[in-house]
């Protein structure tokens, strides 16, 4: 199995924990795998990508261009951002809920995450919309995001990872007291998949 | 045991196994989780430090080193450059344990003020460099790098680039550690450099660097792979995004991961039947220059090409797509593929959190220096981000503590303007208090805004001597920055929550207004290390929609919504500096 997947959002929206729950769950099925953080100045509210690879044979940490079997944007626009990481036919699952920078309110750089939305629609062939923000209420926490796109990552195939191999990685990897609500997040994130 | 490892928490665990007694260093991305792993996964034999600086972590770990410890330094690139007093003395002078200084470089630079190559400074110093390629490559370079220190009693300095700092992979590591306990310092002339000792041992340095260098050529994690008369060169992660690149392809491959002293022999033997080299290295050409004199040296026919031919791009970071398309004019691969151009996107610039106590802080001096001519020098920390719109706080910035001086020099020749010097409370111990003292000293009229949230904010949350936490779990006395201020001579030094705008304007009206070094001290806690308050809320009925709130503040937590300010509450940190500014009385919460 090899699979090359892409996490994109923005800083302070819990990529790198995602990143760490795939990889956890495809070390738990006995694969190899190389990530590659943003950690430092950008995550303070930058653009954030983690990068995972599983599988043998990889060298860069970084995934090629048109070679992400998987995107899970976080936000539309980041999701637009890393399309040049899709490989032909990849999967992209995205929260529907824009994060506007600082920027926008100020007059710059504004965006509607409609048309992000629409241009993911046409340019991909296997989308899915997750409404983030309505799971995030739901479970009581908008710290569960990244788990329930990765709910919808799961339920699509195109991780190479069941549910329950995330559920037993997030067992292992989250606090306790948190492990329920992203169970919750996780089962909620993979419904949406579904329905989509 | 397999383990799935940061590249900084590898480089951990290979000094832990490797028997390593001391590490200490000082925060920087991308470095810094380095020692954060060892003082985590501590049995309690190591003695681990956060220093005031980097050059204190390098004086200390070579004490322990000619005490007979093995030691290790962490720091990213620039510390390198506050260390290189001591490391430039320390490499003729030599250790007795095993050191390792790690030097994290930042291609891009992504989290760094500089591109400079740690490679360089290797040879500058004299000093043999490993260079890893990778996590698990990193990891395996610690024991290698202490036996060679220890053998030729010289520090070793270790340059993983952010990719491997920040990448992960999943490794085998060993289950045990194998224990080194120092002998104990043992007194020697050799200790104490003097003009006579340091000619002598520049004689010993410069006869045995060729032969690290010939034992470098022979080391495990210098390697040549492929065949045929084109060749590349490469080393660090330039490598696996080479090897990601070519695939299959047969191509004469050498891989440098010890770039000084530079493995002569094995490159020669690279060189033999080769007619022309490719070299691919993130930052400087020091690969490409080694192997250009050895052309030189052994009159080889071989041309080759790089940065200084124009071939690799010569700043910023390497990736498989920028190296596929250089080697696609050499070599039979594919192109890359034209990129379809993308709808505008948003720009997203760091910012200052939400509920941030520097945004009150800089607010206040802006609002007490309206009208009047002011400029603001900043410093290293999260407070350079006082620089974007809407705060535009930041004028200049340099280096580590250059705030303060900068605002001297400057005051020197623009004397009728009012000069600020804002620092963050780790960057103050780190290297602030001499350009105070320099600023008492020599009579300048400047006002220094010390910005103390009570920890490291930007390298994620580190003790410092203000907070009196150390890295071995104990508590020191708290060093106390107005204390220090006092001692200079600087008198009268507020310390004010910076959260009450008015009163912080105030306070820095009247310090502006003051002859010779005035100082205040706002002191808020970072919002990562204090418990939030109760989110504000806007009174719909209120908003006129004046965005002033925004428009002033530029808090992440603050935006438009059918033209009404809208707070988002799970980011709002209940600061309350947006109740304050706006006019219409409109933002609720707290007491307002």
């Amino acid at each position: 199995m090899k699979v090359n997947c892409i996490l994109s959002g923005v800083g302070g929206q819990g990529t790198i924990l995602a990143s760490k729950l795939i990889s956890q769950a495809a070390m738990n099925k006995g694969l190899t795998v190389r990530t590659a953080e943003t950690i430092g100045m950008a995550q303070r509210g930058g653009c954030v990508v983690s990068h995972v690879r599983i599988g043998e044979d990889i060298h860069s940490p970084m995934v090629p261009g048109h070679s992400a079997d998987i995107i899970i944007g976080f936000e539309p626009s980041e999701a637009v951002r890393c399309l040049v990481y899709l490989k032909d036919g990849g999967v992209v699952i995205v929260s529907r809920k824009a994060v506007m920078p600082v920027t926008a309110s100020l007059g710059q750089g504004s965006y509607e995450a409609s048309d992000m939305l629409d241009y993911l629609a046409k340019h991909t062939k296997n989308l899915i919309i997750v409404d983030g923000g309505k799971i995030c209420e739901e479970c009581g926490s908008v710290k569960v995001l990244n788990v329930a796109l990765l709910g919808a990552a799961c339920a699509s195939g195109g991780l190479g990872i069941t549910l329950s191999e995330m559920e037993a990685s997030i067992e292992e990897t989250v606090a306790p007291q948190f492990t329920q609500m992203n169970i919750k997040a996780l089962a909620a994130g993979a419904a949406a998949a579904k329905k989509s | 045991m397999k383990k799935f490892l940061m590249g900084n928490e590898a480089i951990a665990w290979g000094a832990m196994q490797a028997g390593v007694n001391l590490v200490c260093g000082y925060p920087g991305t991308p470095s810094t989780e380095i020692l954060e792993t060892v003082a985590k996964n501590n049995d309690g034999s190591i003695y681990v430090e956060w220093s005031v600086n980097e050059k204190a972590a390098l004086e200390v770990a070579a004490g322990a080193s000619y005490a007979g410890a093995r030691t290790m330094v962490t720091m990213k690139q620039v510390g390198l450059n506050v260390a290189s007093d001591p490391l430039m003395s320390l490499a003729y002078v030599g250790i007795k344990g095993g050191m390792i200084v790690v030097s994290a470089d930042d291609p891009g630079p992504i989290s760094s003020q500089t591109e400079q190559d740690t490679r360089h400074f290797a040879q500058f110093a004299k000093l043999p460099v490993f260079d890893p390629s990778s996590p698990e490559e990193a990891y395996s370079m610690m024991e290698a790098a202490f036996a060679l220190s220890e053998k030729y009693r010289t520090p070793v300095l270790l340059r993983p680039t952010t990719r491997i700092c920040h990448g992960s992979a999943s490794m085998e590591i060993a289950d045990k550690k194998t224990p080194h306990p120092a002998a104990g310092f043992e007194k020697n002339p050799n200790w104490v450099i003097f003009p006579k000792l340091s000619y002598k041992n520049h004689i010993e340095i410069e006869k045995r660097n060729p032969q690290i260098g010939h034992e470098f050529s022979a080391c495990r994690f210098n390697t040549i792979y492929g065949s045929g008369s084109w060749g590349i060169a490469t080393g660090g992660i330039s490598y696996e995004y080479t090897r990601e690149v070519l695939g299959d392809n047969d191509v004469k491959l050498l891989k440098i991961a010890t770039p000084h002293p530079f493995p002569e022999e094995l490159a020669l033997e690279f060189l033999e039947g080769l007619t022309e080299v490719l070299v691919i290295e993130e930052l400087d050409p020091v690969i490409e220059r080694e192997l250009l004199i050895l052309c030189g040296k052994h009159h080889l026919p071989v041309t080759i090409k790089g940065k200084l031919t124009g071939d690799v791009q010569n700043a910023g970071e390497y990736s498989v797509e920028s190296i596929r398309t250089v080697l696609h004019k050499y070599i039979g691969i594919p192109a890359p593929r034209k990129e379809e151009s993308l709808p505008a996107l948003p720009v997203r610039p760091p910012v200052l959190c939400a509920g941030c106590p520097h945004r009150a802080s800089f607010y206040a001096v802006k609002q007490a220096m309206k009208g009047s001519k002011a400029v603001f020098s900043g410093d290293i920390g999260c407070y350079t981000l006082g620089n974007a719109q809407p705060l535009e706080m930041v004028d200049t910035c340099l280096c580590m503590g250059a705030g303060i001086t900068i605002a001297q020099g400057l005051q020197r020749v623009d004397p009728d303007t009012k000069h600020f010097a804002f620092i963050g409370d780790s960057t103050f111990f780190a290297s602030g208090i001499t350009g105070c003292i320099n600023a008492v000293y020599n009579n300048t009229d400047i006002t220094i805004i010390i910005l103390d949230n009570s920890t490291t904010a930007m390298t994620g949350h580190q003790p410092h001597p203000g907070t009196g936490k150390t890295m071995m779990g104990s508590i020191s006395d708290k060093i106390s920055i107005p204390a220090i201020l006092e001692a200079i001579g600087i008198r009268d030094v507020p310390v004010l929550n910076p959260m009450h705008l008015k009163e912080a304007s105030n306070a820095v009206k009247k310090a502006a207004g003051s002859k010779g070094v005035s100082a205040i001290i706002f002191k808020y806690p970072c919002i990562a290390v204090a418990k939030p308050l109760p989110a504000f809320k806007v009174s719909e009925p209120d908003c006129t929609g004046c965005k002033i709130c925004i428009r002033t503040l530029g808090c992440p937590a603050i935006s438009m919504t059918e033209n009404k300010a809208f707070i988002e509450p799970s980011l709002c940190y209940g600061c309350s500096i947006c109740a304050q500014v706006c006019p219409q009385k409109a933002i609720k919460g707290g007491s307002l």
